[in-house]
């Protein structure tokens, strides 16, 4: 990170827009940018990480990434808050508007607060030393004999105090402390960091008054709904708009061409036709009674059943090696006492966040405001100056709360048809989509299949691992004609499967994508994590052996691997956890009939996670009773909130085993709304026991993400423990099991 | 038509095609953005409000139907409603917060017709809301504990 500055006043005013007195400071923290994403910041070494503190005593912090449901606003704020010594009740977020100044803002890869909590802390620290300078002064006593406590400065002579905001004034001409001379606080000492702090937005939260994307009003706004092509881009060949205008409300009918994006970058528009409206159900209610002849273009054949058919048939021949295989699996196949194998599938998957994609334009001659839940701002800022031909500086993307992103409003489709429209009929509108579009439109979760083949021998010991795998590539997403899955993409769980297999052959085969690829909270470890844990499980029964001792074994002994991050990977965190939870689970126990445990683990975004999943298999019908989950994320920043995570992780991964699954016929999506791509409901939830590793002194890692892959194989491999009848295609609803 | 809605007390002449769903008018025309849009097909719950007591999906129910009559929303307040919002607090439920005023709408409403809901009550009367990000756990149990708020008020 860069030196802490104290910022000036009337830049702040500018940039932010906000009033300001009192103490600004700024740093820069650099973030770990992914490479697959483009994004056209330069080196810009300037502040992009800010803490207010005004004469009333308040406190605020500028969050620079988006709030959709992980809580990253209160943990920044809680270590800000901790190294400061200040009292929870003065501390308040804003959140940032889209731009460079913040360093990186993409709000994904599970890692705000990996990347942001040695800053915060640090920012926090500064300011302490610069009040207790201030209150030295004024007393006129060495710095040592005073101390911070609950947002005031304590001469420890004689207990006098003085509050925070009174030493606002005399502290902002303090000169910043050196880096040297900050001290953060030890483990122990933590009030916040670590410990359960509530949400800062939860009055909004269930008083209905927090803003997302959807609520943003502005004086004179349109509402506009898109008639998109059923099939992925597909274009307007004709429509008959007379129907549609005789809509109730309905003011206007345009036809938006498909913004296409440059190799590389950003992702455009799918383009359709527009109504627009005084209000959102008139423009839905045209959009019904458009009449609409499309152009459907190459994809119109395009059927996942047989595209999921072709790729098992691909999964059977050997196909490109991947760098990292070592050994020789076919000798020691020969070798071996036994030799399993089995294919495994995995659907296409949508978001569904419970807002759906949504933003507010306003277009004017040389500027561009925009209002909208996204994940990624300077993405989505860059994208507009691209299209439009506006210069970025003259560009506002304002964040509003997010309900619910799950990697969906990573992509900035939704935010340039509004700006198009705007353009267009020179107002500041907003597109809705509808539940259908969102489910109809979207940037998927690839479909997968892979084969593995396993050797044992005769002390049900592995011998050999060949794996193959095949899935669209998200980077079709930005360069046509990426025919196979990429290498970042099979880092996710597959090239760094845990195991110290000495003969570990990974292929990848040829995934075309005919659907808009995107990425869905965790990824591809959705794919690595189900393959491997299922097989696993496959593998310890025909070796006659409990799986988690199988497990335990197969990993071997204690190692840690470095690799190219600051997160070496620690074989034996990873077994904590998983004996952790088997503790918490009674694994071994005598179940009730008709019972079974099923058990996973696994390492993504640089946590460990560990769960037992028990359920009870009546009529041939799943029920979840318990799901057991221990991870280690190191520092535990806000531990209620990470157990609020994995809870949601649990529901949000379950839903995925149990019904998720997009499918496509002649090109189109067959799935409409809830009744057909169904969600976990509370009658479904089972009960959910959480438990986090105290790894106070380890760097922090991911959170949101690292709960979900783990649920699928779990749940699985406790249905096969409870009846012998082993799952390899999701979900379950279409086995007639839900 | 000109239509005259009643929300949580406060009268407000609108226009709107009688055939408009209430959510929209409400969210729209009225401007009380509290109300969710989630499925528009009765699904979801996020639009849920109550009108004369009654819980009810406002995305599958046309304006027209609540002339007259006492619409409550998120923005309103209610003895029930005002416990609710407390061990929604103290259990710090939401995540993304977007499916939560119509979790505590159904909340309230099943409070108001049973004082003392069991599990199997609270699963029932709350498996037509959907939240996405899974906070069905932390909501079932700050249910149980409004209840119990309650009993301790007594
Ligand atoms: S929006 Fe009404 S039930 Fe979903
Ligand atoms: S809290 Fe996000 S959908 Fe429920």
């Amino acid at each position: 990170m860069s030196k802490i500055q104290q910022i000036n006043r009337r830049d702040f005013v500018k940039i932010f827009g906000l009033a300001s007195g009192g103490i600004i400071l700024g740093c820069n923290a650099s973030t770990v940018e992914k490479k697959f994403k483009p994004t056209i910041h330069k080196d810009f070494f300037e502040p992009n990480l800010f803490i207010h503190l005004e004469k009333n005593g308040n406190v605020t912090l500028i969050a620079s990434r988006s709030e959709m449901g992980q809580g990253i606003r209160t943990s920044l704020a809680s270590a800000i808050a901790d190294e400061m010594e200040a009292d929870w009740k003065y501390i308040s977020v804003k959140q940032a508007i889209g731009h460079e100044k913040y360093g990186n803002q993409n709000t994904d890869g599970s890692r705000s607060v990996r990347t942001k909590l040695e800053p915060m802390r640090k920012m926090g620290a500064t300011a302490k030393l610069m009040l207790i300078s201030a209150a030295a002064k004024k007393w006129n006593v060495v710095e040592s004999a005073c101390k911070a406590e609950n947002h005031y400065i304590i001469n420890t002579n004689n207990n006098e105090k003085i509050f925070f905001g009174d030493l606002v004034e005399e502290a902002s001409k303090i000169e910043i402390p050196t880096e040297e001379n900050i001290q953060l606080k030890k483990v122990e000492n933590f009030k916040f960091i670590g410990k359960t702090l509530k949400s800062v937005d939860l009055k909004d939260f269930t008083h209905g008054t927090a803003t997302y994307g959807i609520d943003v009003r502005i004086p004179n706004m349109k509402f506009a709904a898109v008639a998109r092509c059923p099939v992925t881009f597909g274009n307007v060949k004709s429509f008959n708009k007379a129907k549609a205008e005789k809509v109730t409300g309905v003011e206007k009918i345009i036809q938006l061409d498909r913004l296409v994006p440059p190799t590389g970058k950003f992702f455009g528009m799918l383009g359709g036709v527009a109504v627009i409206a005084n209000n959102t159900w008139s423009a839905f209610q045209g959009k019904l009674d458009l009449d609409i002849e499309w152009n459907y273009g190459e994809n119109k054949t395009f059927n996942s059943e047989e595209f999921t058919n072709t790729l098992k048939e691909r999964v059977k021949k050997t196909g490109k090696l991947v760098p990292g295989s070592r050994g020789n699996v076919s000798s020691a196949f020969n070798d071996s006492e036994q030799t399993v194998e089995a294919t495994y599938t995995v659907p296409f998957l949508v978001h569904a966040p419970m807002e759906v994609p949504n933003a507010t334009a306003w277009f004017q001659k040389d500027t561009i405001e925009v209002w909208a839940p996204v994940q990624d701002p300077q993405t989505t800022r860059s994208e507009l100056a691209h299209f439009f031909n506006i210069p970025v500086e003259n560009i506002t993307i304002n964040v509003t709360f997010l309900g619910g992103g799950f990697g969906r409003k990573s992509k900035s489709d939704f935010v340039v048809e509004a700006v198009a429209l705007s353009k267009e009929i020179n107002a500041p509108v907003q597109v809705v989509w509808t539940r259908e579009d969102d489910i109809k439109h979207s940037f998927y979760h690839a479909t997968s299949v892979q084969y593995l083949k396993g050797g044992l021998d005769k002390n049900g010991n592995v011998t050999g691992w060949l794996q193959r795998v095949g899935f669209p590539s998200i980077v079709s997403s930005f360069k046509p004609l990426s025919d196979y899955a990429s290498g970042f993409e099979l880092g996710q769980g597959f090239t760094n499967n845990p195991y110290p297999l000495e003969n570990f052959r990974l292929e990848n085969v040829k995934a075309e994508a005919n659907l808009r690829i995107g990425w869905l909270r965790s990824v591809v470890h959705i794919h690595s994590g189900f393959g491997i844990n299922s097989f696993v499980d496959e593998l310890a029964f025909a070796a006659k052996k409990d799986p988690v001792q199988f497990h335990l074994d197969l990993l071997g002994k204690d190692r840690i691997i470095k690799g190219k991050s600051n997160y070496p990977f620690n074989s034996r965190r990873l077994k904590d956890v998983l004996n952790n939870t088997a503790k918490m689970a009674n694994w071994g126990k005598e179940l009730p009939k008709n019972h079974g445990l099923g058990v996973s683990i696994h390492y993504s975004f640089y946590s460990y996670v560990a769960t037992i999943v028990e359920v009870s298999v009546n009529d041939e019908k799943v029920k979840l009773e318990n799901v057991w989950t221990t991870i280690d994320c190191g520092l535990a920043l806000n531990k209620d909130n990470i157990k609020n995570q994995l809870e949601g992780a649990t529901i949000f991964g379950m839903s995925i085993a149990l019904y998720g699954k997009i499918s496509t016929n002649n090109g189109a999506v067959e799935q409409n709304n809830f009744f057909d791509y169904q969600m976990t409901r509370m009658k479904d939830a089972p009960k959910i026991h959480i438990e986090i590793m105290d790894k106070m002194h380890e760097p922090p890692t991911g959170v949101g993400e690292p709960g979900v892959p783990l649920m699928a194989p779990a749940i699985c491999n406790a249905i096969f423990n409870a009846t012998r009848k082993r799952v390899r295609s999701l979900p379950l609803v279409d086995l007639g099991m839900i | 038509m000109d239509v005259n809605l009643s929300i949580n007390g406060k009268s407000y002449a609108i226009q709107a095609q009688e055939d408009m769903p209430l959510l929209w008018a409400i969210r729209d025309i009225v401007g009380l953005t509290g109300t969710k849009f989630g499925c528009g097909v009765s699904q979801c719950g996020a639009c849920s409000v109550l009108i004369d007591g009654n819980l009810t999906k406002s995305c599958g129910t046309p304006v027209s139907a609540a002339i007259g009559k006492e619409i409550f929303t998120i923005e309103g307040t209610s003895e029930n409603l005002e416990l609710l919002r407390q061990t929604w607090n103290d259990g710090n439920v939401p995540q993304c917060g977007y499916c939560q005023s119509g979790q505590l709408i159904a909340a309230t409403f099943l409070l108001d017709k049973n004082e003392n809901p069991s599990d199997e009550d609270i699963d029932n009367a709350m498996s037509s809301n959907i939240c996405r990000c899974g906070t069905y756990s932390r909501i079932r149990k700050a249910i149980h504990e409004a209840v119990a708020l309650k009993n301790e008020k007594i």
